[in-house]
């Protein structure tokens, strides 16, 4: 997929998201907003993941650690065919349904149940050093907050991804530097992410985490380090809703319906400015 | 039934076991937490180092990333001491292995009262109550080296996670070389018609010296090995509670939610059978040799024999 076509997806999949959001009237609005580029990076210009190579040992896998950011990845596996786009349409947060507002794997693609934060590294550190044992060229790849990086689980595994040269793991931190309660730097400060990674044994690499382009760049790039990598993505919360960028109270709140008509408005302006690039 | 063959360690057995799957299952792998020494494993890790994932003293992660292993398709083992697999990790051992699925067996070395005069941050008399109530987990506490054999050969071969609890002493003999383990099911021992006692792993043989005194007495108990917490033989103890008038649990674990919990749970459908729950108190334990220890707390075969005798006498 071109740059071009990438960026197109980006805007279509945010749309959808903040339709499903608003039509259930539940999820994390801003938070899959944050990371919409980082996943239609991995999907579309990364990953070598298809429905039909899915149980093939050598394919890549994909771990959503900050799992709340659950809407923008059912839009993607729906596009993608692995989920039925009318199921979730119609059976998101509805009772007894799968889709429900964390990763399941009761969802075709994904591969573990996450919600509860600090898990998702670690199980990438399982999944990436039985990887290596097996002989197997797959990748994985760990999707992350950074209000995250509080828990100290991850400090636990990112020692051991250091300590393993786990060089088949790549974790990406969706860096918006907003959380919950306000910022991370003061609802507790990780900041700066770069060196303490760097500490722990990691290649660390920056980017702009709302460019597309750049991110399928550095999220294929090989990796001779010897080393477990790091992506700092810097992406903005709420991104490419222009009232929701930024703000905290928009982890996950509900558009009302003038917010909803006018963030389509601008999903729609987004689009038509890409079929003019 | 009580042989006067050689005494082992639940360790020394596990090792071995697991020493002799490694022939046949290349799947097989050790995870510890600075615990090789702890485990009895020095000589499996030395062995096989390609079999051995050292985590460091970070339980939490250890359960994390074997449930990532084993979503792979490796067999990972995990071996720390009991308290801190069974209450540091526990939302890993809920989340990333039991809720996801993984086939990750726990393995809770030195377990109970087993750190004697370590205090209490090393004890675990909590880790049946929390592991029991964890859906899709089970939860074993064998009583005897013939038990950990036959237990680990299941495990070997079962696909679904499980929490073991064993303790440090070298085990007295309660079965013989052909046990055969079958998950949910709970033995009887040695019967009785007057009383029936009810007790797991290392209280297991104390339990049956009771029985003895008891019989010079002239007061015949039943025994039953409940090694299998979970699943729970409800079958079993349905019919122990339509037998018996009174029933007695005997366990090296805080009163509150442990064997005598779960056994109530059954029990209490027969509003006529009496239970009695031993076991520690609910407070910070007494610290001592384990021995001095069971002694204080009425568990071990003088204070279940006494027990017995005052509940018989109500």
């Amino acid at each position: 997929m071109n740059t071009l076509d990438l960026k197109k997806k980006a805007v279509q999949l945010r749309k959808n998201t903040w339709q499903l959001i608003y039509n259930h009237k539940n999820g994390h609005t801003g938070s899959c907003l944050s990371c919409a580029d980082i996943l239609v990076a991995l999907y579309y210009g990364v990953m070598n993941q298809t429905l039909d190579n899915l149980n093939d040992p050598d394919i890549d896998t994909y771990i959503q650690s900050k799992g709340h950011a659950v809407e923008i990845w059912y839009e993607i596996l729906a596009d993608k065919g692995y989920i039925k786009q009318e199921d979730l349409d119609n059976g998101y947060s509805t009772f007894n349904t799968p889709f429900i507002g964390h990763p399941t794997t009761e969802i075709k693609g994904m591969e573990f149940h996450t919600g509860s934060l600090g898990h998702g590294l670690g199980l990438g550190v399982g999944v990436a050093l039985a990887s290596k044992m097996n002989h197997s060229k797959k990748r994985t790849f760990v999707l992350m907050g950074d209000g995250e990086q509080a828990e100290g689980s991850i400090w636990e595994a990112a020692m051991a991804a250091g300590n393993y040269n786990l060089d088949n793991l790549i974790a990406i931190v969706d860096h918006n530097e907003l959380q919950i309660s306000g910022t991370t730097n003061t609802v507790m400060r990780s900041n700066p992410l770069t060196d303490k990674y760097r500490a722990f044994g990691w290649d660390v690499q920056e980017v702009n985490g709302n460019d597309v382009e750049a991110l399928v760049e550095i999220l294929s790039k090989e990796n001779n380090t010897n080393k477990p990598r790091v992506i700092i993505a810097h992406t903005v919360k709420g991104k490419g809703v222009s009232f929701a960028e930024n703000r905290a109270d928009w982890h996950h709140k509900i558009p009302t319906e003038e917010e909803y008509q006018k963030a389509l408005k601008e999903f729609d302006a987004q689009m038509e400015a890409l079929e003019n690039e | 039934m009580n042989n006067t063959d050689t005494k082992l360690t639940a360790n020394a057995v596990i090792a071995e076991t697991l020493d002799k799957a490694t022939a046949t299952d290349p799947d097989l792998l050790v995870v510890t937490c600075d615990s090789r020494g702890s485990a009895g494993l020095n000589a499996f890790t030395n062995a096989h180092p390609d079999r051995t994932i050292e985590m460091g003293i970070a339980e939490q992660n250890a359960v994390t990333v074997a449930a990532g292993m084993a979503h792979e398709g490796k067999h990972p083992f995990v071996f720390s001491p009991a308290p801190f697999l069974s209450m540091r990790s526990i939302e890993q051992v809920k989340v990333d292995v039991a809720f996801n699925k993984n086939n990750v067996k726990l393995i809770g070395i030195s377990g109970g009262n087993s750190y004697t005069w370590l205090g209490n941050t090393h004890h675990s008399l909590n880790d049946v109550a929390i592991t029991r109530a964890i859906p899709d987990l089970e939860v074993y506490q064998p009583c005897d080296k013939y038990q950990v054999k036959a237990l680990f050969k299941y495990l070997l071969t079962s696909d679904k996670p499980a929490y073991v609890r064993v303790g440090k002493r070298k085990l007295d003999n309660v079965y013989h070389e052909d046990f055969e383990f079958v998950p949910g099911k709970a033995t009887t021992i040695r019967e009785g018609k007057d009383i029936c006692l009810i007790s797991t792993g290392e209280m297991l043989y104390f339990t049956l010296e009771a029985a003895k005194n008891l019989s010079e007495l002239g007061i015949e108990a039943e025994v039953v090995d409940l090694g299998s917490i979970k699943p729970l033989d409800t079958e079993k103890i349905a019919e122990l509670a339509q037998r018996f008038d009174h029933l007695v649990t005997v366990e090296e674990h805080d009163v509150i939610n442990g064997i005598g919990a779960a056994v109530a749970t059954e029990v209490a459908k027969y509003a006529y059978a009496k239970l009695d729950i031993l076991g520690f108190p609910d407070e910070p334990a007494i610290q001592g040799s384990q021995d001095d220890v069971f002694h204080y707390y009425g568990l071990d075969a003088e204070g279940i024999t006494n027990s017995v005798k005052n509940i018989l006498s109500k």
